[in-house]
């Protein structure tokens, strides 16, 4: 893994929204000055700025790292640009991550964002690839009939997805950046299971909303650690995995991709057991049901049991389960896609910080960070302790 | 720092346009080629990363479906950057810097015959104030060359000698796509597209891939053994980027290139072959005096971007060109450089050399 790397500033977009009324520079200026403020620097001590971000049909700009050089404050200095498609948060992260673990870069930048309200994401996502059929609606309509498949193979209640959309939406409001803060009243499980059908067996209650927002790190070396005005968290471990959309015998349900990645990032961490060695996890969770079988892809449950994780409360930070799983308030309550993975990321670090305010899990002292994208083949994984490895 | 050799590079022919050809095959050709080329299978290869641009295909994720073409059954580490494929050897280079990865695979693709290339990179440009004016990409590049001709820096008859001298060279290159003699009277007769630019001045809309594959001292050292090529190291490697505002950047030169080839080591030793990646005839001038290259440099023996040039992976075609002759014994250090944004905003430079 190489030299060790630290997160010693973490800044967000102060509140998530569906359209925030600022240009692109300005969105990714205000998360990137919120994470130098958290690591006690300015512009001129980052060495390199590491971006990334999903399709550039959201937002209409070919390669717009190019014309965010500017406002990230990079000129004359290396910038990389990262697309990996939903996981890409999480991928560009570890891609800076590398950085400061090959020795070649003492401080640097890492950046994810979408500004979804320039464009329609759902159609964005849907578009006509050359010489190929046209399969589907949006990102939902691409997982509804896997997540159907996983209610078959499992005989889960129906009711699990909902359960999931309202713990995240709870732990939402302990999160002054997440974009949904439902009122108390809404968050009812009768009410969220009459709500309107999207793509059946998902209810427009149990996905993600469309958000604008910007997510940063400052990532250093252990030198620059020392010198950190607050606690620094400790990469233990990263991974990423990538398999083809479709092919004969390919494992939806349960992506070998996932499972393999898992497996990297805990013998890199000494991880064996993940339940009882992690203190949290936040998982991009996009579409409710993604909570259960994630926790069987991840090794959190036996496979075909994950639903009863949740639904034990064993993965809600409010009814004090063993291993709360996104107490930021998830995917489920704030989407802006490219920067989703790196939130998943930067959240996961926070807690093994002691930083996250309300939503801090007590003691907290290892959290797995993940994300995914594609067809759910694209992976990455982090795991941050609050002491170096 | 890790010794890092490339040990197979491979470009399908830069063609006009590859008709039904996809992406997938393209890519599939390019990579099969590079890994035969030492005997490889997918399992020897530790990391993958690609370069690409989902605005040629017109649609989102076009390296989704290229994953197609590398048989990642079981999956495999893998990373993508929305850049030339010049970055994602970057990338690779890095990861291998940490000690987690001892081979990879870098490529890139493009297919620009599918859509109007020169309005679509005017979508790179700051989207509130200079985009809506649609200044396409051959425009703003004949900006930079009439305010080079303006500050003296160049003339037309120095640009048309660049052109000439790629097609001449690119005579040697199955894989070209412009190529035979001409004489500088007979490229300056030809009519301007836009001013100063001639049809000739700009790179031809190309489509294809590459692959380019690199591993540690000892793996380069033992797969290339007896095999009478040499591994090409990685001794210098560096890019930077510059202003966005073209108002705001003095055009005529390249800070951003001047940095990276100091950082790279350029002048470290005496630079046999050059590879630039300059779309434009006037490119190549300004690239030469910011690297510091005299006439004993060799510059674009290949022929260049203006014989061919595949977007998204021309950068990474200059690695594998200056790589493939100092491989063959041709020559023992050479500077390859990449290039991304409008009028060179941002500029990768390596340094390679066979030992």
């Amino acid at each position: 893994m190489g030299n060790p790397c630290a997160i010693v500033g973490i800044g967000q977009t102060e509140r998530y929204k569906s359209k925030i009324k600022k240009s692109m520079a300005g969105l990714v200026r205000e998360a990137a000055q919120n994470a130098l403020n958290d690591a006690g620097c300015t512009w001129a001590d980052i060495d390199a700025v590491i971006i990334g971000k999903a399709p550039d049909f959201f937002e209409g700009v070919v390669m717009p790292e190019l014309y965010l050089a500017d406002a990230l404050g990079c000129v004359g200095k290396p910038m990389l640009r990262v697309h990996t498609a939903g996981s890409v948060g999480g991928s560009t992260a570890i891609v800076a991550a590398s950085y400061i673990q090959s020795g070649m870069f003492n401080r640097v930048l890492t950046l994810a964002y979408e500004k979804q309200s320039e464009s329609n994401a759902m159609w964005a996502l849907s578009s006509q690839q050359p010489f190929s059929p046209h399969l589907n609606a949006g990102a939902g309509g691409f997982f509804a009939p896997i997540i159907r498949e996983y209610m078959r193979r499992t005989g889960a209640p129906d009711d699990i997805g909902c359960k999931v959309a309202l713990k995240d939406r709870r732990h939402a409001l302990k999160n002054p950046h997440a974009h949904m803060h439902e009122p108390e009243e809404n968050l009812d499980l009768d009410k969220y299971m009459a709500a309107m059908m999207l793509w059946e067996p998902l209810r427009f209650s149990e996905v993600c909303p469309s958000s604008d927002g910007a997510c940063a790190m400052v990532l250093c070396n252990e030198d620059l650690a020392k010198k950190a005005p607050n606690k620094p968290a400790w990469i233990h471990g990263t991974a990423m995995r990538s398999e083809p959309t479709m092919y004969p015998w390919r494992e939806e349900v349960n992506p070998q991709a996932g499972i393999d990645c898992a497996k990297d990032v805990y013998s890199q961490a000494g991880i064996t057991n993940p339940r009882k060695e992690l203190d949290m996890a936040e998982v991009y969770v996009p579409f409710s049901w993604y909570e259960p079988m994630w926790l069987e892809n991840l090794g959190f449950a036996d496979v075909g049991e994950g639903w009863k994780l949740t639904d034990s409360g064993a993965t809600s930070l409010d009814q004090g389960g063993d291993i709360p799983w996104n107490c930021s308030g998830g995917v489920l309550s704030t989407n802006p896609i490219g920067a989703s993975g790196m939130i998943r990321f930067a959240e996961s670090a926070l807690q093994v910080r002691g930083m996250a305010g309300d939503r801090q899990v007590p003691g907290a002292k290892k959290a797995l960070g993940h994300a995914y994208g594609g067809g759910a083949q694209f992976f990455s994984m982090w795991i941050v302790g609050s002491d170096k490895p | 720092m890790r010794e890092i050799a490339i040990i197979a590079y491979h470009q399908t022919p830069m063609v006009r346009d590859a008709g039904a050809k996809n992406d997938v095959e393209l890519v599939m050709e390019a990579v099969q080629a590079a890994k035969d080329q030492i005997g490889f299978t997918k399992d020897d290869i530790e990391f993958t990363c690609s370069g690409s641009c989902d605005y040629l295909g017109g649609a989102a994720f076009a390296f989704v479906g290229a994953l197609d073409a590398l048989g990642a059954v079981p999956p495999i580490s893998e990373s993508h950057v929305e850049m030339d494929a010049a970055w994602a050897l970057y990338e690779a280079w890095l990861k291998m810097q940490t000690g987690h990865f001892n081979t990879a695979l870098i490529y890139g693709f493009g297919k620009s015959s599918h859509g109007p290339m020169h309005e679509v990179l005017a979508l790179q440009l700051d989207p509130y104030y200079t985009q809506p004016l649609w200044p396409d990409q051959i425009s703003m590049a004949a900006l930079q060359a009439r305010a080079m001709m303006d500050a003296g820096k160049i003339t037309e008859k120095q640009m048309a000698e660049v052109v000439a001298k790629s097609r001449q060279h690119a005579k040697a290159n199955p894989n070209a796509q412009l190529k035979g003699d001409y004489t500088v009277e007979q490229l300056l007769a030809e009519p301007t597209l836009s001013s100063p630019l001639r049809k000739h001045d700009c790179p031809p809309i190309t489509d294809g891939a590459s692959a380019l594959i690199l591993a540690t001292r000892d793996v380069a050292e033992k797969v290339l053994a007896g095999t009478g090529k040499r591994p090409v190291y990685i001794t210098g490697i560096d890019h930077r980027i510059e202003s966005h505002q073209l108002g705001t950047r003095d055009l005529t030169t390249s800070m951003s290139t001047r940095i990276a080839g100091e950082k790279a080591g350029v002048k470290k030793g005496k630079v046999d072959i050059a590879e630039l990646h300059a779309p434009f005839s006037h490119q190549e001038l300004l690239l030469k005096e910011a690297l510091g290259l005299d006439d004993s440099t060799v510059i674009n023996p290949s022929g260049g971007p203006l014989a061919g040039n595949i977007f998204m992976s021309a950068g990474l075609d200059r690695i594998g060109a200056v790589a493939t002759r100092i491989m063959n014994g041709e020559a023992n250090r050479g500077v390859a450089h990449a290039t991304s944004g409008a009028c060179l905003q941002q500029n990768l430079v390596a340094v390679l050399e066979g030992k």
